[in-house]
């Protein structure tokens, strides 16, 4: 009894050590698969707060925060699981910054963040379905669900004039709970849905998806899909057998891999993806030219605020136990408080060791809604001269 | 009524793609039932030789690119490809001396061929992704339309518009050239004549003083021939990956056993019959009927058999079918 004591004690020590000289984090975004063009700068945006909450010197009584990066493969539920059982139990990660596509996300959690207890912020997955799985109270997503985003494109769309469009969609999470809630949204407004179909990824030739799509016309061909996979492949076979000129890209869409694919050849297409004009934006956007990585591209910003809000929570709690801090995350992205925009991030652990409330707005205006995620500001793009350009926010 | 419209919209999404598939397929297909004839296995390993072909002449096309020299307005990648079938020539009858050679000596059964070609499949797979990698290359350059959509409804003045990309011309023209050839030298030469009555009745074929290592060896040069057309049109028409074209096995051996493996003919019949039946029974044909139908008036439904997630299905149907009510397939040859 006595060893036993002893150890524990001594277990206990080296772990309470442990918490405070480093912090371990998880970052798990697709760095292979359909979303790879956009996991660098995703994980540069995490990796951003990251240091400049160990360069501020003030986070949990002098503790330093390290990156442990992880492969979601955007599609893999086996392989995400696999990394996520290995950051948490072999890498001894305090919070998992991830993952970025929804149905890995959704595995990840079920099976290994629920069970460890471990906290998970997305910064980008987006099926409407993780709003009401069980989470315990430790999943939370810096990107709102899709729910939202169906009746946003709705707008969009609608206020171009358009009101007949066919809908086709990655056949996975993100594309069927996407395409489902835009369906329904535009429906509700007075549009017409021709055909909604899926489409798998990773083929050659889209050209008989197309050809179905273009037997049920339409105005404007949505395309929720994912830009590095089927959703090019998608877009290159109804230009070229000429079944739509005007395309609605969603966020798995917007990046700079499509206009790079096909230049001016979609202008006048259009399409929408969380993101916000906020004071934050423009600061993030400084910081991480200053880092070297895009932050402009989708899902960086949210990425860093998923990165910070852990990081504030953490503090607010005293503690890098997820079973600890989970509960502070709302209380440190909502009002009232001293708002918090990005680069602020070591003032912010300084008001909280004060004891003073902060509202974190971060880079992309922050604001969490019940059970734990974005309420959702959109960027609404249109291409034009072969570039993305930024028509308003909505 | 405009028949016109429903004519050119039935050509723009089915009869174009579909001839331009069909010809891929058959080019393909045309390797295996070869290797079935003589060398009397289903070679697994099809698929990827098809790859690496396709892999050695996008390498070769970036080289010629890269030297400023290119083959406007065709793609680069023809004056590549024998350079391309060169090296999948070289590939193919190393792994016949270093695999297949072995068990022929010891006549082992055609079942053991087939399992040893699996494990010719997985290395030549790996080799793929080892050296490309497993991303899409998209190789095509040159003109890309013999004539694109809206040229086609400004020219006409029709609603509906034809585009015919030069890739599918090409794979069409280059296909029929290739099987010009390949009757010529299956049917004139005496090389031919000897791969033919070998594949017919092996004994009968010994006892005539014909070489069976020669005859296995200039099966192996044509499969590679085939093989590497065949990836590198596909290719130019679609895009290369080497994940597609491991999938690509299916439709191809369906092809192969419709027509009837073993029989050349029957293999570029069951290309055409795979391809225009995958994208026939997956098209929505709406448009098409509404165009013939009354002015005004167009079908409620969608009039599609089946949904394009049930395109590989297709070709499982149709040699489940095949292979239930005439074993030895459309054309005869030989019951698998």
């Amino acid at each position: 009894m006595k060893k036993l004591l002893l150890a524990s004690a001594a277990s206990l020590a080296l772990a309470s050590m442990a918490t405070a000289q480093e912090v371990k984090i998880g970052t798990v975004v697709g760095f292979t698969g359909p979303l790879e063009s956009l996991a660098p700068d995703m994980a540069g945006g995490s990796e951003l707060a990251m240091n400049e909450v160990n360069a501020s010197g003030n986070f949990l009584n002098g503790a330093t925060v390290v990156s442990v990066r992880g492969d979601s493969t955007c599609i893999d539920a086996a392989a995400a699981t696999a990394v996520a059982e290995r950051l948490i139990t072999s890498d001894g990660v305090s919070g998992i910054v991830g993952a970025d596509c929804s149905g890995v996300t959704n595995a990840m959690l079920q099976n290994v963040a629920v069970p460890n207890g471990m906290v998970m912020v997305s910064p980008s997955a987006t099926s409407p379905a993780l709003t009401t799985v069980e989470d315990n109270g430790l999943f939370f997503r810096t990107a709102p669900s899709d729910a939202r985003q169906g009746v946003v494109m709705t707008e969009v769309i609608m206020d171009r004039g358009i009101k007949s469009v066919a809908v086709t969609y990655t056949n996975n999470d993100y594309g069927q709970g996407l395409a489902d809630s835009f369906a329904a949204a535009f429906e509700a407004a007075g549009g017409t849905v021709t055909l909604v179909a899926a489409h798998e990824d990773g083929r050659a030739d889209y050209s008989a998806e197309v050809g179905a799509l273009a037997a049920a016309g339409g105005d404007a061909l949505v395309v929720a899909g994912y830009v590095d996979q089927g959703g090019s492949g998608i877009i290159r076979a109804a230009l070229d057998s000429g079944a739509f000129e005007t395309f609605v890209f969603p966020d798995g869409m917007v990046s700079s891999a499509l206009v790079a694919n096909f230049g001016s050849e979609i202008d006048g297409s259009f399409g929408q993806h969380p993101g916000t004009d906020s004071e934050g934006a423009s600061i993030f956007d400084t910081l991480a030219a200053e880092a070297g990585f895009d932050g402009t591209q989708p899902f960086a910003k949210e990425s860093y605020d998923a990165a910070a809000l852990i990081m504030l929570a953490m503090q607010a709690a005293g503690s890098s136990n997820p079973a600890d801090y989970a509960g502070k995350i709302m209380d440190i992205a909502n009002a009232p408080g001293t708002p918090i925009l990005p680069g602020e991030l070591g003032k912010a652990l300084e008001l909280i060791a004060a004891g003073e409330d902060i509202d974190y707005v971060g880079a992309s205006a922050v604001e969490l809604i019940e059970p734990g995620e974005s309420a959702g500001a959109y960027r609404e793009i249109e291409i034009s001269g072969g570039e993305i350009t930024t028509a308003r926010f909505r | 009524m405009d028949f016109l419209n429903a004519i050119v919209a039935l050509l723009n999404f089915v009869i174009v793609p579909a001839t331009a598939y069909g010809a891929q397929l058959a080019l393909g297909a045309l390797g295996v039932t070869l290797i079935y004839g003589i060398l009397r296995f289903s070679n697994f390993a099809h698929g990827d030789t098809m790859a690496f072909g396709t892999m050695i002449t996008i390498m070769a096309t970036w080289g010629l690119q890269s030297l400023g020299f290119t083959a406007e307005p065709l793609p680069t990648a023809l004056i590549a490809l024998p350079l391309g079938i060169a090296a999948t020539a070289a590939l193919v009858v190393g792994t016949d001396k270093m695999v297949y050679h072995f068990y022929r000596q010891t006549k082992a059964k055609p079942v053991i061929f087939v399992i040893a070609s699996i494990g010719v499949m997985f290395v030549m797979n790996g080799i793929v992704r080892f050296i490309i990698g497993v991303d899409d290359q998209n190789f095509a350059d040159g003109a890309r339309f013999l004539i694109s959509a809206r040229d086609f409804k400004e020219i006409t003045g029709l609603d509906e518009g034809l585009a015919i990309r030069s890739t599918q011309a090409i794979t069409v023209i280059v296909a029929i050239l290739t099987v010009v050839a390949l009757f010529w030298f299956l049917n004139k030469t005496r090389t031919g004549k000897s791969m033919r009555a070998f594949s017919d009745n092996e004994d009968l074929a010994l006892l005539s003083g014909i070489n069976p290592e020669r005859v296995v060896m200039i099966t192996w040069l044509i499969v590679a021939a085939l093989a590497t057309t065949a990836g590198v049109l596909y290719g130019l028409d679609k895009s290369f990956k080497p994940f597609t074209y491991f999938q690509l096995l299916l439709p191809i051996f369906a092809a192969a056993i419709v027509g009837g493996l073993g029989n050349p003919l029957g293999a570029i019949l069951g290309g055409f019959l795979i391809a225009y039946s995958e994208i026939a029974v997956t098209y929505a044909f709406r448009k098409v009927v509404g165009y013939i139908g009354p002015e005004g008036w167009s079908p409620e439904g969608m009039l599609q058999l089946l949904s394009t997630d049930y395109k590989f299905a297709v070709s499982f149907t149709i040699l489940l079918i095949v292979l239930l009510f005439k074993p030895t397939g459309i054309m005869k040859g030989k019951s698998v």
